[in-house]
């Protein structure tokens, strides 16, 4: 069913409470999410921005009809092609064979790309206008690599001033609610930190470019309305200065300890790492997670916002284990800049993972402290006071 | 003549090969293109761009 945002542009997409992963297994999506569709009803023209993922391809065109007689959309302004927003096109296009699709030129080259089939493509660039009578227009600005090629905006400048930003400013996070004033602000603000971490944290130079080049037109804006999660209605540059914020080489004060174990040693290891590092500054922030066992997504957000990063393995078949390697290679694509590292581990008789897991460090762009530790066998007692010192030595190096 | 890499999605300009694609034509300097070019991959602006190492 539609839902009323303001008196001329409603909400049409589907909101999908059984969704836990997406983009196949890559991001968990543990709070659901929802893929936002808004239907805009200017003086002369309607226009559909952006449609649902493909497996809801029937009901979004079934309950669109419900809304306005399909006939009557005259455009379709398609900001992101990724088929959790492209999925229902080809059903409603074939409603409306013709219908003009407004796109930008990596837009189109991206639809035909999934669908393979000859639309009606209109190609949009930046400061491109959709006149939608009356005096008031649909402004396009391209947004390259936030987070695909093809991604635009749209700024809509009734209602006191409108901003479709597709994924930029998104949440996964299913919602009956359509605003951030009708929901629990820190559980909506974990899960907008998570998408910006696990989404947009590589392309952070271009977030603060452009969102400072928003900024720069002084443009009213009275909502932001993402393609995933609730609509900042409430105090909408908040989430655009958060932007700034995230982008910027963002750390709080905490280190973050990733390790996996085999038999519990290198996790003592990363116990007594812990211990040391609060011993000597009792104002740091110290997590530690199993890659094995901790989920993937929460523990990139945490490396996110920390100083710091402890990555621990035990030695195995000369290299390092399985979940520590596809964490890392998950955290080198983030791009991350001014973080810390080092390795840690335990090992039974070759012993060559820390090093190699210091190297994968440096490859993943963080500023390696030192050589790390090893402990071999089980650590005695020795073996953990040995760790506590590396965590205050640790820590030392980082003030 | 210096090739240049997108910081964004890794390509690669060679000045020796131009872009002809989209009308730059081969043995054109990085510095030398227009200042609205952009990645033919991702299409991000000049700005993301550094030298190759």
């Amino acid at each position: 069913m539609a839902k009323k945002i303001t008196d001329n542009i409603s909400w049409v997409g589907k909101t999908d409470w059984e969704l836990k992963m997406f983009h196949g297994n890559e991001l968990s999506t543990r709070r659901g999410s929802s893929y936002n569709a808004y239907l805009l009803r200017g003086i002369s023209k309607t226009v559909l921005i952006d449609t649902v993922w493909g497996p809801y391809d029937q009901e979004f065109v079934s309950r669109l009809r419900q809304e306005i007689p399909l006939e009557k959309i005259d455009a379709v302004v398609m900001q992101h092609n990724e088929s959790d927003h492209s999925g229902a096109l080809a059903e409603l296009l074939r409603e409306i064979p013709g219908t003009p699709v407004y796109c930008t030129a990596k837009g189109e080259a991206i639809l035909r790309g999934h669908y393979h089939q000859e639309w009606n493509f209109v190609k949009v660039k930046t400061g491109d206008k959709l006149d939608l009578g009356g005096g008031e227009s649909l402004t396009f600005v391209e947004a390259p690599m936030l987070h695909w090629p093809d991604t635009m905006f749209s700024y809509y400048d009734g209602c006191g001033g409108v901003l479709f930003s597709n994924d930029g400013f998104g949440q996964h996070y299913a919602s009956e609610s359509l605003f951030n004033d009708e929901v629990p602000e820190s559980e909506m603000m974990e899960e907008a930190e998570k998408y910006f971490a696990n989404i947009l944290a590589p392309f952070c130079p271009m977030v603060t470019r452009k969102v400072n080049e928003i900024l720069a037109m002084n443009l009213p804006l009275k909502m932001i309305c993402p393609s995933h999660g609730v609509i900042w209605r409430k105090d909408p540059e908040s989430i655009v200065k958060q932007y700034l914020v995230w982008a910027d080489a963002y750390a709080l004060n905490q280190v973050t300890i990733v390790y996996d174990t085999m038999w519990n040693s290198t996790r003592q290891m990363a116990e007594a790492i812990a211990r040391g590092i609060r011993d000597a500054a009792p104002q740091v922030t110290v997590k530690l997670f199993n890659a094995a066992k901790e989920d993937k997504n929460d523990i990139l957000t945490e490396v996110f916002h920390s100083r710091a990063l402890l990555a621990g393995s035990p030695t195995i078949n000369n290299g390092y284990s399985y979940a520590i390697a596809g964490l890392l290679e998950m955290v080198k694509g983030m791009k991350l800049k001014k973080k810390a590292g080092a390795a840690f581990g335990s090992y039974g008789w070759s012993g060559e993972g820390t090093r190699l897991l210091s190297a994968l460090l440096t490859e993943a762009g963080f500023a390696v402290v030192d050589e790390g530790i090893r402990a071999q066998w089980v650590p005695d007692s020795a073996a953990l006071a040995a760790c506590e010192e590396y965590g205050r030595s640790f820590i030392s190096k980082l003030q | 003549m210096k090739k240049f890499v997108c910081n964004i999605c890794g390509y690669e300009y060679d000045p020796a090969a131009g872009d002809p694609d989209n009308g730059i034509a081969p043995g054109t300097a990085f510095e030398d293109l227009p200042a609205d070019w952009v990645c033919p991959l991702c299409g991000v602006g000049k700005e993301d761009f550094s030298p190759a190492e």
